[in-house]
């Protein structure tokens, strides 16, 4: 029975469960500095001086620096969504001339111990003269400095006559929708550690995540090294969800650090520094237009929304609003779609990905739309939504749109099967009676739906080394990352059973730059798809090696042979652990000289140009409490069809992890500063993250209806479904138990939200 | 003043330290910094996350929230002293394998300690009443239903 | 997120502690009780005290225990002793269930009763109680002992009666009468946050079920927690009912001033009086 599909316990568990884990503040070195980084108090100033006297007095402080100190280095670069004209708009690793949020880092301080660093931090004064903050991306645009405004770019998209369609349509729905400013928040802090080893003349960064081989590279190139010269080590990760991991200005100057100072130098953020630096996500606006016929059939969508990037344009380019323009229609087949999208900059923290990426907005805006055509033709919600899927006999479905640089084609899925087996497993028809009899009583409850397409497995390229040595243990070397998701029990399940051995003997190694010259780390959904994929393709190579050598040393057929267990047998015969196949492989032995490289040991790649598209569909109910507005979600469905689940547990497990941070966007998260930018979430007693006391009973689907054609496993991204539609159906229900008026516009509902739109209280 | 350091003797996982500390240090950062156990990990430094979660004389405590001095003489356990010494782990620590309570694990030492003094508190806890206990720590990975799965299973032997 | 370097004075009597008290008062020094609140601002550097006066060594502050028909609370007793009830009848009942709205579980095992009403957060919840039924403070200071009652004893957000040499030594509450029902109600936007709105009502009945005496109070809200006069005089003589509980909402939210965003903050006293009164008078009419 194949290892893959079975929820087998995971590899990482062990030393998590007994505090032996690696976080980025777990390392330390010998005569380590601790660096502070002195931030920007106001969200808009000119930065006329920095004194940094009083805080090189201090005994202890061994170096502070400003923006003239590091004026040679380049600032971030983009990994993604280059779009012309965005490098203006990049962030220099200390402020110059003008600070344009509140965190930005205008010095740092190094220092003997953490404590110290952080009191003569305080002793850095920095002379600022306030500039107005703009706060609103869809305020007209300002300076941004003497010759570039506010808006960077525009992002168009589309494809068909949508002037066409509206001028044929049967009624035309104009929405505003907001969603707001939340993100990540992962409950490690970020952390950077940098060593430079004169010996070797080896600069090494550990702490680091998500994407070391970019980062390495980047690295390298602003401080004028050799890739080969720099390593990144991943060690333990305390959840990444898209915002750690990407090249900050903390990276830059703890390495610039160790190799100036020529001592370590660490570097673990506080929780009010992550809050404010670390990047943010999600707020957006649409307004929203759309066309539809007399059967509630979609003819055209008018996109046009605003896309609060904060101060600056980081590694991310304009991804999110890439793909907020580019995957906005999700399940639905629209003839003609038109995206405007305003790339605006505020005085905010720097924005870019949170899991589920510009889905998370656009399945809000798109499942308002559903709802809305619902109301205004007088039609069910859920058939509105049937009657406009892109049906199952037009798969692989190409739309005339892309994403990610990347042509949006769906590449399977049968979208009315799965809502179906939802509608089923939730009880919607039951619930519907009984919420009718619950309303009919003067209880505000209802029912709300959001359906959506995912995407996952992001090429182009991926590629792993896969080695078995003589005692039978195999070493799985990836470029991939890991951010706690469970990357290395996945893939030593997919290696297990491509090779034929027992998953625990399987060591993934991911993250160390070191020992792979090639890596993509681990983003947007794509590690089981792409890194699997090469993870599978190298496993059978591996066996093919194995099981031709085996035959010469059995002296048997080829064919008659498998492997089972890590031994090498056929069915009446002797078996030979695969260790000694390693073994007879080794350098130096006969066998060995046939070959290009000795041991047993191969590498595997995988090449994919367009991306999988899972699908799912969140249901929902809730009751409003009409005395606080408080939002009880009394029951909620998650289904999700990923292709094949390689660890249905840990697939589970992301679900519901992920939903729990999707309810944290729909009902209680958000970054909110005041008429002067200054930041008011800046504890976790403000920023409002889930407890388990606000998680509702939930139930989790899992479907393989729909594998995808484009892997030889099948699979599709897990990570992110269960975050995607969390906004859209709790505002459905929300909405439900308000009469299905279309009250609900914004995201994140807050009781005060909820109490105005009940009309208990006055805007 | 801040070069005044406090001689602090205390047992730790039932074997007795002694450390020299600022009167600023935390319990947490003793612990981290001055003793080499890092599976108490600090998520906040503020008293909101609970992941420095230890047991201070069987209570469970923020360890980000005692100053490392206030510790004097008390009996503190941590996460490095659930599993016996050949590393055989506590059945709750089981529990949370088998029930996939963890996926990052970074408040997982913090929501063992909890568990481990709810376990000791009360080991026929209420649901209701172990999820008012367990909404004490914050867990941004798994949505809780697998902490709390594991707790309930060994709330239940 | 560390703390800025302090002088930490631990004396092992009151007596000591008070001569600390004095000798660094005049230089900002303060006293560190349970440190729940104390500490996490210290971390955030908005307060820099240079002197940390620690009572947690004074064995004298933890005393708890009843006598001439009142419940002596030591200001260093912490939250988590009232999980169970601490005294016989209503007045324990009242405090487990009000102490399971403070924070969490090892936060109210360190944090204390005494420190949480010096600290003088509004929205506290056992300020409201020493308010509502009607405590006595027990200072101390070089000067002697002095008694200050409740409302007196809270001046504002963050502020007391007390000097800046003054230790709180002892909190007194009258116990509540065997026949006293009382409810308790807050609204916080998660489990364990800081109350946007709460309400402690405290009833006595007369022989045929009318309120004989009312205690109703808010915090949260106000600068301040009260007892809410006008709602009371409006509940008194009165039999309870469903629209007893809305009338009673709906003049606490007249007679409240809130701080911020009034109307919001209105509606959800109302709520939580109505809540809190229905809860008191007919528990099992709630129930149903």
């Amino acid at each position: 029975m194949s290892v893959i599909g079975r929820s087998v316990p995971r590899l990482e568990d062990p030393p998590l469960l007994r505090g032996e884990g690696a976080f980025a503040a777990d390392i330390s070195f010998p005569r380590q500095l601790h660096m502070r980084v002195v931030r920007a108090e106001m969200a808009h100033a000119r930065l006329l001086a920095v004194d940094v006297s009083a805080a090189l007095a201090l005994p202890g402080v061994v170096a502070v620096w400003t923006g003239e100190d590091v004026a040679t280095i380049p600032p971030i670069p983009f990994r993604a969504t280059k779009l012309k004209g965005l490098e203006p708009y990049c962030q220099p690793i200390l402020a110059r001339g003008r600070v344009r949020y509140v965190g930005e880092p205008v010095a740092v301080v190094f220092a003997e111990n953490a404590a110290l660093a952080e009191d003569a931090a305080d002793l850095v004064v920095a002379d600022l003269e306030e500039l107005p903050a703009l706060l609103d991306a869809a305020a007209p645009p300002r300076d941004f400095d003497a010759t570039h405004a506010t808006e960077p770019a525009i992002l168009r998209k589309s494809y068909g006559d949508v002037e066409a369609g509206f001028a044929a349509a049967h009624a035309v729905l104009d929405l505003d929708l907001s969603i707001g400013r939340h993100s990540g928040v992962p409950l490690e802090t970020r952390g950077a550690i940098a060593r430079y080893d004169a010996a070797s003349d080896t600069l090494e960064l550990h702490g680091t995540a998500k994407k070391q081989h970019w980062n390495r590279d980047e690295i390298a190139r602003l401080l004028g090294r050799s890739p080969t010269s720099v390593h990144l080590f991943e060690g333990h990760v305390g959840g990444g969800f898209g915002v750690r991991g990407e090249l900050y200005p903390e990276d830059l100057l703890v390495c610039l650090a160790a190799l100036r100072l020529r001592r370590p130098v660490k570097w673990i953020e506080d929780r009010r520094e992550h809050l404010v630096a670390t990047n943010h996500s999600r707020q957006q606006r649409h307004r929203l237009r759309a066309a539809v016929d007399a059967e509630g059939r979609l003819i055209a969508i008018d996109n046009v929304f605003f896309h609060d990037q904060g101060a600056y344009v980081r590694t991310h380019g304009a991804r999110v609003a890439d793909m907020s323009a580019g995957l906005l229609l999700g399940p639905y087949a629209v003839p003609a779609y038109r995206a405007t999208g305003h790339f605006r900059l505020t005085n905010k923290t720097p924005a870019a990905t949170y899991r589920a990426p510009g889905r998370y907005e656009g399945t809000f805006v798109r499942e308002r739309l559903m709802d809305a055509i619902a109301a205004r033709l007088g039609l069910d919600r859920v058939e509105v939504r049937r009657r406009n899927f892109v049906p199952v006999s037009a798969m692989p479905f190409t739309r005339p749109l892309d994403a990610l640089g990347t042509d949006v084609v769906l590449d399977s899925g049968d979208y009315a099967l799965l809502l179906d087996k939802a509608l089923a497993r939730f009880g919607w028809e039951a619930r519907q009676a009984d919420i009718a009899r619950r309303r009919a009583a003067g209880e505000s409850v209802g029912l709300g739906l959001g359906f959506f397409v995912e995407k996952s497995g992001l090429g182009p390229s991926d590629g792993v080394r896969m080695s078995v040595d003589p005692t039978g243990v195999v070493e799985l070397v990836t470029g991939a990352a890991s951010v706690g998701q469970g990357v290395e029990t996945a893939l030593a399940q997919i290696a297990a059973d491509a090779l034929g051995v027992d998953y625990r003997c399987v060591r993934v190694v991911r993250g160390q730059t070191n020992r792979i010259e090639f890596g993509s780390g681990a983003h947007a959904s794509r590690v089981t798809v792409m890194s699997g994929s090469a993870t599978h393709l190298a496993g059978l190579a591996l066996r093919d090696l194995a099981l031709g050598t085996a035959a010469t040393l059995l002296q048997a057929p080829k064919e008659s042979l498998t492997i089972v267990d890590g031994m090498v047998c056929r069915a009446d015969g002797p078996a030979l652990p695969i260790g000694e196949v390693a073994r007879a492989l080794a350098a130096g032995t006969k066998l060995s000289r046939e070959r290009a490289v000795p041991g047993l040991t191969t590498e595997g790649w995988f090449h994919s140009d367009h991306m999988t598209y899972p699908y799912g569909v969140h249901l929902a109910q809730v009751a409003l409490d009409r005395m606080t507005g408080a939002v009880a979600v009394e029951h909620y469905l998650v289904a999700y069809d990923v292709g094949r689940a390689v660890n249905p547990k840990l697939v589970e497990g992301q679900i519901i992890g992920g939903f729990a941070q999707g309810l944290g966007g729909a009902l209680f998260e958000e970054f909110r500063y005041d008429e002067r930018g200054q930041p008011l979430s800046t504890t976790l007693a403000d920023y409002l993250m889930p407890t388990i006391a606000e998680m509702p009973p939930l139930d989790v689907l899992v479907t393989e209806d729909a594998p995808s054609p484009l892997n030889p496993l099948g699979v599709k991204g897990a990570g992110e479904g269960g975050t995607n539609a969390v906004g859209a159906a709790i505002a459905s229900a929300i909405d439900d138990a308000l009469g299905n008026k279309g009250l609900v516009t914004r995201l994140p509902v807050t009781p005060r939200e909820v109490l105005r739109l009940l009309g208990e209280i006055e805007a | 003043m801040s070069d005044v350091l406090h001689r602090v003797r205390m047992t730790v996982n039932a074997r007795a330290a002694t450390i020299a500390v600022e009167a600023r240090r935390t319990l947490a950062e003793a612990l981290r910094e001055d003793l080499g156990l890092t599976g108490t990990h600090l998520g906040c430094e503020h008293g909101v996350c609970g992941a420095c979660t230890v047991l201070m004389d069987g209570a469970p405590v923020r360890a980000c929230l005692v100053l490392a001095v206030q510790a004097e003489g008390a009996a503190i356990r941590t996460v490095e002293g659930l599993a016996a010494p050949d590393g055989t782990l506590h059945p709750l620590q089981q529990a949370f394998a088998d029930h996939h309570a963890l996926q990052c694990g970074y408040c997982t030492p913090g929501f063992l300690m909890l568990a481990m003094a709810m376990l000791e508190e009360n080991p026929a806890m209420e649901e209701a009443e172990m999820v008012e206990r367990l909404s004490s720590n914050l867990c941004r990975c798994t949505g809780y239903a697998g902490i709390l799965a594991a707790v309930r299973s060994v709330m239940r032997r | 997120m560390k703390a800025p370097p302090f002088e930490w004075h631990r004396p092992a009597t009151l007596a000591e502690a008070v001569a600390s008290l004095a000798a660094v008062a005049p230089q900002d020094g303060r006293v560190l009780a349970g440190g729940q609140s104390l500490l996490p601002a210290m971390a955030l550097r908005v307060a820099r005290p240079p002197h940390l006066v620690d009572i947690n060594g004074i064995a004298e502050l933890g005393e708890l225990r009843v006598e001439d028909n009142a419940l002596r609370i030591g200001a260093l007793v912490r939250h988590a002793a009232f999980h169970r009830p601490v005294a016989h009848g209503p007045l324990g009942a009242l405090m487990a269930g009000v102490v399971r709205h403070i924070a969490h579980w090892p936060i109210r095992t360190r944090g204390s009763f005494g420190g949480s009403l010096c600290h003088a957060d509004p929205a506290s919840e056992w300020p409201l109680v020493a308010v509502v039924l009607g405590a006595t403070m027990q200072a101390v200071s070089l000067r002697g002992d002095r008694l200050i009652d409740g409302p007196a004893f809270l001046r504002g957000p963050l502020e007391t009666a007390l000097a800046p040499d003054e230790i709180l030594r002892a909190v007194t509450l009258p116990l509540l009468p065997a026949d006293a029902h009382w409810g308790f109600e807050e609204v916080a936007r998660r489990a364990g946050d800081f109350a946007q709105a709460m309400a402690l009502v405290v009833l006595r009945m007369d022989a045929i079920g009318r309120v004989a005496e009312a205690r109703i109070g808010i915090g949260g809200v106000e600068a301040v927690p009260r007892r809410l006069a006008a709602v009371e005089a409006l509940v008194n003589g009165r039999l309870p009912s469903a629209t007893l509980v809305e009338e009673a909402g709906r003049a606490a939210a007249a007679a409240c001033d809130p701080m911020e965003d009034a109307p919001y903050r209105r509606a959800l006293v109302r709520a939580v009086v109505s809540r809190a009164l229905a809860s008191a008078a007919m528990p099992q009419a709630l129930a149903a």
